[in-house]
């Protein structure tokens, strides 16, 4: 047994981030949390989570950045907006879930080879390359990326969709990449300034 | 009438019947559709995760793009129905993502204007087409086969634009224009788990059987859907989550059914990229086809 402190000083929170989280897209309303748990109710994930959504606002808005960041219930979110829509003070708490899954992987708070993020990561690099996801493609650098040993158990998937025709792995790609590319840049560019 | 088409990712991929189908059911409707130029992929939910700006910015190029076209933009893939309208609600409601996307779209070239209305297929064959329209064209009627009907989360949620969010009924009432009876499905509108059966193999097989297991018990022969990655899920993974349940259903997209009905050929229908054959039911509902 593992013995651990439950309750937080208030000196280990993080006001920043408590400040972050309610400037994000989405955040602009956190503070009008009710913690009526409607959010928690209508997820049909929530059962997985160590956090339900109810505690994760809380978590979030009070500045427990690392119980926020290192928990599972950003990355069991499936955006199906249920709780978006079910929330009476118009929270919207999947781009909360949104902006704090960008948080973690900026700052690496996931384990190594944790699938989810990885497939964020391999998606964009996807687009970034190719403007179009080709999903065979993105599948396997997920895997070989995780756990390549578990594509064994998918090979019987794999017959069935190339019987089917519907595992492709020509390249689709947009002909203006350029353009693509561009467009994300001068995102960046333009973002860096107004931090400025 | 005619249509800006963005195809989306999937339905070049493991969705390629939905593609058949859907461009079948337009012809045979004699509604013109025009692929949207060089179009690039929607960001979906995955970007969304990664970096929700560049999601938006990304969704701009495809929506200045097609408003150019004139006309609107049908969307058949909810993750695409979804981030299109996202990005232009975002753009509208929040000043500093307007700068960063108006800016990015200057200096690609590409007008501001990201203005084109976003169609669903549902939408389009419901409220432009019609359903008066829709039983002309019936002519191998679906003979009461009972079909449990799954939206799945993004074509309703967060916004509802042509149909009620919690009980939607655009794709009951399509199909029961074609003769199918629609069973009760309370879990029409719950999410299929996305990508989770590949992330967390035991968290989406666990979604992917109860939805199969609801649509058994209300009764359905097979399950309509609207999605790509629905569709993928409850089909490829329906053997492996049936260990439990002991079923079989066969999973289409709504429009290969529509295609059934108005005497689409199975192979124009894409029926043959599905792993369970359909043969069987049809042959014991006697639904004749061509």
């Amino acid at each position: 047994m593992e013995l651990k402190r439950v309750v937080k000083f208030e000196a280990e929170r993080d006001p920043a981030f408590a400040d972050w989280i309610s400037h994000t897209v989405g955040g602009e309303r956190i503070r009008h949390c009710l913690q009526c748990g409607l959010c928690s109710g209508s997820c049909p994930l929530s059962l997985w989570m160590d956090y339900t959504p109810r505690r994760l606002l809380l978590l979030s808005r009070e500045g427990f950045k690392e119980e926020a960041l290192s928990s599972y219930t950003i990355w069991l979110c499936t955006s199906c907006y249920a709780c978006t829509v079910e929330c009476p003070k118009n929270i919207k708490v999947t781009d909360l879930m949104y902006a704090l899954k960008a948080r973690a992987i900026q700052e690496r708070f996931y384990p190594k080879r944790f699938a989810i993020p990885e497939l964020a990561c391999a998606f964009s690099r996807m687009i970034r390359g190719s403007g179009r996801i080709t999903e065979s493609r993105l599948v396997l650098q997920v895997f070989f990326k995780t756990a390549l040993w578990r594509l064994i158990g998918f090979s019987n998937l794999g017959v069935k969709l190339l019987r089917t025709g519907r595992l492709r792995f020509v390249r689709e790609r947009v002909s203006r990449q350029n353009e693509v590319v561009a467009l994300l840049n001068d995102v960046e560019a333009t973002r860096k300034e107004l931090a400025r | 009438m005619k249509y800006t088409y963005y195809p989306g990712c999937s339905l070049r991929g493991t969705g390629r019947a939905y593609e058949e189908s859907l461009l079948a059911v337009f012809r045979e409707l004699g509604l013109e559709l025009e692929e949207l130029d060089d179009w690039n992929c929607c960001g979906a939910t995955t970007y969304m995760s990664y970096d929700e700006v560049q999601s938006y910015a990304l969704a701009a190029r495809n929506l200045s793009l097609a408003t150019k076209t004139g006309n609107d933009l049908m969307a058949p893939c909810a993750a695409c129905y979804l981030a299109l309208h996202k990005a232009q609600y975002y753009v509208r409601d929040y000043p500093w993502i307007r700068q960063i996307v108006d800016h990015a779209l200057d200096t690609i070239g590409l007008p501001r204007d990201i203005s084109v209305k976003v169609r669903h297929p549902l939408d389009i064959l419901l409220n432009d087409v019609g359903l008066d329209a829709i039983k002309t064209k019936v002519t191998h009627p679906l003979n009461g086969l009972k079909l449990a009907t799954y939206y799945g989360c993004q074509i309703v949620r967060p916004y509802a634009l042509f149909d009620d969010q919690r009980n939607p009924t655009s794709m009951d009432r399509l199909l029961e224009a074609c003769g199918a009876k629609i069973v009760p499905y309370p879990l029409k509108t719950q999410c299929c788990g996305g990508s989770q059966k590949g992330t967390l193999p035991e968290v989406g097989l666990d979604r992917i059987g109860r939805l199969l297991a609801g649509a058994v018990r209300g009764g359905a022969e097979m399950i309509a859907t609207v999605c790509p990655l629905c569709q993928f899920n409850l089909e490829a993974f329906e053997e492996e989550a049936s260990n439990a349940h002991q079923f079989r259903i066969p999973i289409l997209y709504f429009t290969q059914l529509l295609a059934l009905a108005f005497g689409v050929p199975l192979k124009e229908a894409g029926i043959q990229r599905s792993f369970i054959s359909i043969k069987p039911v049809l042959a014991e509902k006697e639904i004749a086809y061509a």
